[in-house]
């Protein structure tokens, strides 16, 4: 593991983030570091600002304040090395397109103006959804995909991009335990080859099993770290501000953690 | 090059078949409707062709990034642009059509600015300003005909479009520039596929989204332009629609997709055209919509896999096959029952169990050879069909039909 006399070139560094809709903070002040090679988590409640961490990272939506340098440079010259799975519900799957199409889209950026994706793309894309288990489903109409087909193919399209950090956003929703299990196998892996990923995450209950570290956040960052010294109950009263019902693993026994009545750690209005 | 699919084949075949007719057209109205192809009629067929190729392409990408509405907002836009065109440079084609493109072109930025700033949504604004350009282009235009200009009279063709108003040189305009768009459409058509079908990903990506995004809406603008004399500023919009989604219903790829509605389009725009100029005094832009909108019909209704015939007969079979699956469960069941897997079972017992579909259920059986009849109106299973009704389900749809399981509702 990394020994505290650091890398200087962290995955990402953000710095004083701060992030408004409507004049209301949906992200305040943001000091966020991920270390290179991690699988790390992106937790909290509902209105957190977990997507809008990764969307105001990736200049997808303006920010108030702060920045964000990735592998110590910013977004626009380190865009290449980053990839990113966005919510499944943000494009239309009707669209006349095959899910092999969708996954060479990926290939698109580093083909420049006026060329087409050849032979070379199409082989890249069918070893992406090789790797996502998808390499039947190559010709078939995205239309026809279930959920977590769907969730893969977005997946291959990143994959594609051969990227140094990617970005997922709450890759396991709606999604069954077989693609589940298949999608943590693969960031186990992509992390066996030196990537960094980082993930909005809505379980609790998964969160030891699957990643090496997390981020609670709650509008701002209350912990972030190895799973291990972070995600504890303490921490974990502080993001939620009240009760949740947490199982501790092993002992099956539902464990209820009080936290503070008044909900003064909550900024963002639901 | 890939050997093709089913899907292609037949796609190919609807491609066949519509440059047929379309070729096919001209002698049959000649013929049977007794249409004379003197040059006029020719300047007008061409003219509604041509715009009908344009129009359909272009449309494609208007329907699927979901701005139908934006197309008929432009055009309704455009219509002050024509007055006021009118009132500054007379009579003069290509200055009303720059000034409906600059009409429309604000219209665009009017309708953007807007849901950028308030909290109105699209669909609002671009209803508020097709209402409220279209309204202000009516009054300049009663305005410019209450004065003694003999030539505004031609001004009311924008409205519904008039074939009878289109020369020759207006067709080459709408060729020459159509091929202008096309040339765009071709180079750019992976990065207007992929803003069209993920926009935030293009984004994220280093697209210049704003400045793609702003150049296939010119390509709408331009095509809407074209379209207004012939069309009409209220029916274009059925123009830059009907032929794409009429196209959608026969094909998954996009590259298909273009290509019938730029042959669904040249059909309509030249057949209404012809259709129009056969009888004094039809305007042409509703013809053209009418045919469109009968493509449009027929697709729907009887296009493979997403057609609602198509989709009727396929639920028939499948309760058909479904029942007859049944029917042989039950067979099984009812013989175990006995302790004799030939038993024969009375039919009526197996229509109370299941119905009416029972009977057809056991004619589907008997012709697969899976069971046979009794003159006393008994059913029995042949060893086949003990056979296969010990097997498990999976095996069992694949025997019972020779009929291609569907892969999806669509």
């Amino acid at each position: 593991m990394k020994s505290p006399d650091n890398r200087q070139r962290a995955a990402l560094r953000i710095e004083d983030l701060t992030v408004a809709y409507n004049s209301k903070p949906a992200l305040w002040d943001i000091d966020l570091t991920v270390p290179e090679g991690v699988l790390m988590a992106i937790v909290g409640p509902n209105g957190a600002g977990k997507s809008t961490l990764i969307k105001a990272a990736l200049n997808l939506i303006p920010r108030a304040a702060g920045e964000a340098r990735f592998f110590g440079q910013s977004y626009e010259k380190a865009r290449h090395r980053v990839g990113y799975v966005p919510q499944r519900g943000s494009v239309d799957w009707d669209f006349p397109t095959s899910v092999l199409d969708v996954v060479t889209m990926g290939l698109y950026g580093g083909l420049g103006w006026i060329r087409r994706p050849r032979r070379a793309e199409r082989e890249r894309a069918l070893h992406a959804l090789e790797q996502v288990g998808l390499v039947d489903f190559a010709a078939r109409q995205i239309s026809q995909l279930s959920g977590g087909q769907q969730q893969r193919t977005f997946l291959a399209r990143a994959l594609v991009q051969e990227a140094d950090l990617y970005f997922m956003d709450e890759p396991f929703a709606a999604v069954d335990a077989v693609t589940e299990r298949a999608i943590v196998e693969l960031l186990r892996q992509l992390r066996g080859e030196g990537k960094t990923v980082v993930v909005v995450h809505h379980d609790l209950q998964t969160v030891p099993e699957y990643f090496d570290s997390v981020t609670l956040l709650n509008v701002e960052v209350i912990a972030s770290g190895p799973v291990d010294t972070t995600f504890t109950e303490e921490n974990l009263a502080r993001t939620y501000g009240g009760r949740i019902a947490y199982l501790r693993g092993g002992s099956g026994a539902a464990q209820s953690l009080d936290g503070k009545e008044d909900h003064a750690d909550l900024i963002a209005a639901g | 090059m890939p050997t093709l699919s089913p899907q292609d084949r037949r796609v190919w075949m609807v491609i066949a078949v519509s440059v047929g007719l379309l070729a096919l057209f001209v002698p049959f109205s000649a013929l049977i409707l007794g249409v004379r192809y003197d040059y006029t009629l020719q300047t007008v067929a061409l003219g509604g062709a041509a715009l009908g190729l344009v129009s359909g392409v272009i449309g494609c990408f208007a329907v699927l990034r979901q701005q139908s509405l934006m197309g008929d907002a432009l055009s309704h836009a455009a219509l002050p642009g024509v007055a006021i065109a009118f009132l500054i440079a007379g009579r003069d084609l290509p200055a009303l059509l720059i000034g409906a493109g600059v009409s429309s072109w604000l219209g665009i930025q009017f309708i953007a600015a807007v849901t950028r700033t308030t909290r109105l949504k699209q669909d609002t604004v671009m209803g508020i300003v097709l209402a409220s350009w279209f309204a202000f282009g009516i009054a300049l235009l009663s305005y410019v005909q209450g004065r003694q200009d003999a030539s505004q009279a031609g001004l009311d063709t924008f409205i519904f479009g008039q074939a009878a108003a289109i020369v020759a040189g207006d067709v080459l305009l709408i060729a020459v520039v159509g091929l202008g768009l096309f040339a765009v459409i071709a180079l750019m058509w992976k990065e207007f596929k992929l803003i069209t079908f993920d926009y935030e990903f293009a984004r994220a990506n280093g697209y210049p989204v704003r400045m793609l995004d702003a150049i296939l809406s010119t390509l709408v603008v331009v095509a809407i332009v074209l379209g207004l004399q012939l069309a009409g500023v209220i029916l274009m919009v059925g123009l830059l629609i009907a032929p794409a989604s009429a196209a959608r219903q026969w094909t998954h790829k996009l590259e298909q997709m273009v290509i019938l509605a730029g042959l669904f389009g040249a059909f309509a725009g030249g057949s209404g055209a012809i259709l129009s100029a056969a009888e004094e005094g039809l305007p042409t832009g509703p013809l053209i919509i009418v045919m469109a909108s009968l493509i449009v019909a027929v697709s729907i209704a009887f296009a493979p896999e997403r057609g609602l015939v198509w989709r009727q007969i396929r639920q028939r079979q499948d309760r058909r096959r479904f029942a007859a699956l049944n029917v042989l469960d039950d067979l099984l069941r009812h013989a175990s029952g006995h302790g004799d897997l030939h038993y024969a079972t009375d039919e009526g017992l197996l229509v109370g169990l299941r119905g009416s579909e029972a009977r057809a259920g056991l004619r589907a059986l008997e012709r697969e050879g899976l069971a046979r009849s009794y003159p006393d109106q008994t059913w029995a299973l042949t060893d086949e069909g003990i056979d296969l009704a010990r097997r498990s389900p999976s095996l069992r749809a694949d025997n019972v039909d020779d009929a291609a399981t569907p892969t999806s509702a669509f």
